[in-house]
């Protein structure tokens, strides 16, 4: 720790304070500058001090998987979270994880905290739906029902039967080519067709490109027979026979009129739109939104749980030229749902041949199905890009992500009390370091300048950090990192205690301040660096170890140890050293706090026996 | 205050002090006692585990004319819990109810916002799953442990192990007297509470290492005398560094007054207090056994060193002769004569008189004491 700066600071220390106090004062000024440059000029402030809603969440093992908690899954819910909290219109929620296994929802006060707290406490789920009907976005106007609803009902019925009814085919997200989502006029209800020119979901697969293709060849419930289905039925404890479809019947004129009503064209909608999905039960039909708000669809039951996906991957397929595509890997139970809804699906027409990927009830994406897909690997693929198929790829990881989360702590914070505890913790600050500054000036006179300098130095210093740091990293200023920094300006004031108490020694050995400044320096650096080095330690394990609030504190507790450093060097010794220079301190006036007489020193008799000018030294002044 | 800075002169010198190390006994007898103390009282009345350990809920409402008394009815009723309701300084109130769950909870914030007329979210909570406590614990033990390795293998390395047993056993001293008092007094334990704790490791230590670090300079050439034990060069370090323990001390307990008094008095609760009352306890125990209890064990260890061994027999040695000089005579001046003769000593005030103890006389005359020798 000492040596690089010992070596800056033997040419600095002795030789030209002058220019190493002007670097840290243009370090300072820059710091300023950068400061009102990035347009914040006060610490973001954590929701204690602002007031808002904190959640703490915590991840747990879904049973059977254990080892899921890690770093990529734990990113991925993240990603999951964030998108949820902030599709709310919540702006500026935050979500980050901490620790190994805790992830932190900071929604900032004048949100809805509850309707938050529903979105971040559910799973995220994930689910395979089989799309029943699929239209344009926005509202329909007329709601067209009739034959086409029933069309959809019967093939509703028949799914359930099927029991779920999942299916991957092959299609892709957003932009290029949808080919996935069309509506062509057949079995299709109402107005979904003439209105997207891309109704070519057909054409598309003919030209090859977006087609869903089986890698793995052998599928055992290929071309969906219907024995299969039965049994699956059975083992869901759905009731296989005609119930399901009667009551489908009347649901699916409820449906119709619901995704009539619905509106994916605005963030709003489809958020409501998300929300309704998402605590539908699986085995009910649902109405959600495309991703994009450029579609809706009528889905049925969840025919694969997102669960059953074991992995999913994007490659770029430089073979086949297919250019990016997704890849699923399903478990064994997984495989078999999925080739059996892929055979009933293709069978049908398009929309109906598509399945769609619904992630918090909101749909991913939906390709189409020309084939049953077996042996539990399948791809999509079909004009994704790079990040398309990534995205992708982590939503369908997502759902296979063996992770719930328990909501651990929740805490609202209104503007008022946060406000207070804010002003309080200013006030304790004030009051500290104004007691700091009385005993400082009372023992040391003159040199509390120097030490009250060098606070104020670290102080600009830690402020001007502390505001860059909320837009660099997230950092946020919470009631114990305002702790951290009180309990700091102790540490702070230590390191120039240790120093003084040097130089005053070597007074009393009868040095003259100038030597005595630069003599005593070593040995105070050392014990400053070592000192402050077990303190920095033990905020650096603190806050690698510890969760929440600790970690404010330990954050900040290390980042004022550093400055202390800093300033203790690059200030406060260049500082000393010039003033040095000064007869008011040189000549040991007895209120530089240096004066010789005052320490003790006597002109004890066998020293000026010796040397007649020992204790004092004038010349130096 | 130049009282003080006379006083830290002679201290300096050596003319006054304390035999911190010789009286060592007394002050492991009354640390061991405190340390009893503090562990009978944690086992007979335990710790006073706080909302976030136990699980359940803290509302804190906002300026209402609703008395405790009806608060408390309403949280109850609404919770089907017990709860401690304390009127805070601005007619606000705060209530706290255990054990409940986060649905419980949220009943009891509705509850009471509905009693009260005012919006649900304007009333603060503070939900706390009862997991929550238990993990809180459990990293502040794992920081405990790691802290503890790392910082004994950095004290062994940048020191020595003796003074890394000590400093560690120190710092287990500190702990032990805070926890104690929690115990004790009864003082609610909260996650702030954790925090003050486990920044009393930092500080502690900080504390022990400069007074370490002023004792490994005093004695770096010590073998090289036969003037002083290994014991009276700890003890001599001791008092010479104890204006800059004093000052240090006072100066990082002022901020954490003044935390205490705004948190206790402003807030009447809250993560302010918490941290501040723990930290407050911690840095005066780490205060005291820095100098009591870290510095004259580590002069115990080192006395156990066959090297240090031999180095007091010399002395022993030494002033036997050194005695049986004096008693023949022999002329003061002498001794002054040598210390001339050392180049580079400016000011060789300090050796003499160490301190009046007995056979200080004897050793007073020829140089300096290594351990001042820079």
């Amino acid at each position: 720790m000492a040596a690089p700066k010992k070596g800056r600071r033997s040419p600095g220390g002795q030789g030209r304070p002058g220019r190493v106090l002007a670097l840290i004062l243009i370090a300072m000024v820059a710091l300023t500058g950068g400061m009102f440059a990035s347009g914040h000029t006060t610490p973001r402030l954590g929701i204690d001090l602002a007031g808002g809603t904190s959640f703490t969440l915590e991840a747990k093992n879904e049973p059977g998987k254990p080892n899921a908690i890690n770093e990529t899954n734990m990113n991925t819910a993240v990603g999951i979270i964030d998108s949820r909290v902030n599709g709310l219109g919540v702006s500026e929620a935050e979500v980050q994880t901490q620790g190994s296994n805790h992830i932190i929802v900071n929604i900032p006060r004048g949100t809805n905290a509850k309707q938050a707290r529903k979105q971040v406490g559910t799973t995220a789920k994930l689910g395979f739906r089989p799309v029943l009907t699929a239209t344009a976005g926005v509202k329909t106007p007329e709601p067209a029902p009739s034959a086409s609803g029933k069309a959809g009902d019967k093939d509703k019925g028949d799914k359930d039967k099927a029991s779920d009814k999942p299916d991957d085919k092959s299609g892709d997200k957003d932009g290029k080519s949808k080919e996935s989502v069309k509506p062509s006029g057949s079995a299709a209800p109402s107005a979904s067709t003439g209105q997207q020119g891309r109704a070519v979901s057909d054409a598309l697969k003919a030209d090859g490109t977006p087609s869903p293709r089986a890698t793995a060849s052998v599928s055992d419930g290929k071309n969906g027979s219907t024995d299969p289905k039965k049994d699956e039925a059975k083992k869901d404890g759905q009731s296989p026979s005609p119930a399901p479809s009667a009551s489908g019947g009347t649901d699916m004129a409820a449906l119709q009129k619901k995704l009539d009503a619905l509106d994916c064209s605005t963030p709003q909608g489809r958020a409501q739109a998300n929300e309704a999905a998402a605590s539908a039960r699986a085995e009910d039909p649902v109405v959600a939104c495309r991703k994009d708000g450029s579609v809706k669809e009528i889905l049925g039951p969840v025919a694969v749980e997102g669960t059953a996906v074991d992995k999913a991957s994007a490659v770029f397929d430089s073979q086949g030229g297919k250019g990016w595509l997704v890849q699923l890997k399903f478990n064994s139970e997984g495989a078999k749902k999925f080739a059996d809804v892929t055979g009933k699906l293709a069978a049908k027409q398009s929309p109906q041949n598509q399945f769609a990927i619904v992630l918090d009830g909101e749909v991913v994406s939906d390709p189409s199905v020309s084939t049953s897909i077996g042996g539990g690997q399948a791809e999509i693929s079909g004009g994704f890009d790079q990040q398309g198929a990534q995205d992708l790829a982590n939503v369908l990881s997502y759902g296979a992500l063996p992770l719930s989360f328990d909501v651990v702590t929740e805490t609202t914070v209104t503007a008022a009390l946060g406000g207070e505890q804010l002003r309080a913790g200013l006030i304790a600050g004030a009051i500290g370091l104004g007691l700091v500054v009385i005993y400082l000036v009372a023992y040391y006179r003159g040199l509390a300048l120097v030490a009250l300098a060098s606070l104020a130095c670290s102080a600009v210093l830690t402020y001007t950090i502390m505001v860059l740091l909320g837009p660099a990293i997230g950092f946020a200023l919470n009631l114990p990192a305002v702790c951290g920094a009180i309990v700091a300006i102790g540490i702070t004031a230590d390191s120039f205690i240790v120093y003084f108490e040097r130089i005053r020694d070597e007074i009393r050995e009868g040095r003259t301040l100038r030597p005595a400044v630069e003599r005593g320096w070593p040995r105070a650096r050392r014990t400053i660096l070592v000192s402050d080095f077990v303190s920095f330690l033990a905020a650096a394990v603190l806050f690698v170890v510890t969760v929440g609030k600790v970690q404010g504190f330990a954050f900040t507790l290390g980042l004022t140890t550093l400055l202390d450093i800093v300033v203790v060097f690059f200030f406060t010794k260049p500082l000393m050293t010039l003033l040095a220079r000064r007869k008011f301190f040189a000549s040991g006036h007895p209120w530089s706090g240096l004066d010789p007489r005052r320490l003790g020193v006597r002109p004890p008799l066998r020293a000026s026996r010796r040397r007649p000018s020992a204790p004092v030294d004038p010349k130096e002044a | 205050m130049s009282r003080l800075g006379s006083l830290g002169a002679r201290l300096y010198r050596g003319e006054v002090g304390y035999d911190f190390v010789g009286k060592r006994k007394i002050w492991y007898g009354i640390s061991i006692l405190i340390t009893i103390t503090a562990i009978v009282g944690l086992a007979v009345r335990g710790l006073n585990m706080g909302i976030e350990f136990s699980g359940g809920a803290v509302f804190t409402t906002p300026k209402t004319a609703v008395t405790s008394a009806q608060a408390r009815q309403t949280a109850q009723d609404a919770s089907g819990h017990t709860a401690v309701v304390q009127k805070l300084g601005n007619d606000t109130l705060r209530l706290q109810v255990s054990d409940l769950t986060p649905d419980q909870s949220r009943k009891t914030q509705q509850a009471l916002a509905k009693k009260l007329g005012v919006d649900t979210d304007k009333v603060n909570t503070d939900i706390v799953g009862p997991s929550w406590g238990d993990q809180i614990a459990n990293k502040a033990w794992w920081g405990l442990g790691i802290f503890m390795v790392l910082v004994v293998i950095y004290l062994a390395i940048a020191f020595e192990w003796r003074m890394a047993v000590a400093a560690l056993i120190a710092l287990v001293h500190d702990l032990t007297i805070t926890v104690g008092v929690y115990a004790l007094v009864g003082f609610e334990v909260t996650p702030g509470t954790v925090i003050g704790l486990l920044t009393i490791l930092g500080y502690s230590l900080y504390d022990t290492v400069v007074v370490f670090d002023g004792l490994k300079e005093s004695s770096k050439d010590l073998t090289k005398q036969t003037r002083f034990t290994y014991s009276e060069i700890a003890n001599r370090s001791l008092n010479s560094t104890l204006v800059r323990s004093i000052n240090t001390t006072v100066v990082a307990l002022l901020p954490v007054a003044g935390l205490l008094f705004i948190g206790g008095g402003f807030l009447g609760a809250g993560m302010l207090n918490d941290i501040s009352l723990a930290l407050f306890v911690g840095l005066a125990a780490g205060a005291y056994s820095s100098i009591f209890i870290a510095t004259p064990l580590v002069a115990d260890l080192k006395e156990r060193d066959p090297q240090m061994q031999a180095l007091a027999k010399r002395v022993r040695a030494r002033r036997a002769s050194e005695a049986a000089k004096a008693d023949s005579g022999e002329p003061r001046d002498g001794e002054e004569h040598g210390e001339d003769g050392e180049p580079q000593d400016a000011a060789p005030a300090g050796v003499v008189g160490q301190r009046g103890r007995t056979d200080g006389r004897n050793r007073g005359g020829r140089g300096r004491s290594q351990g001042r020798r820079r």
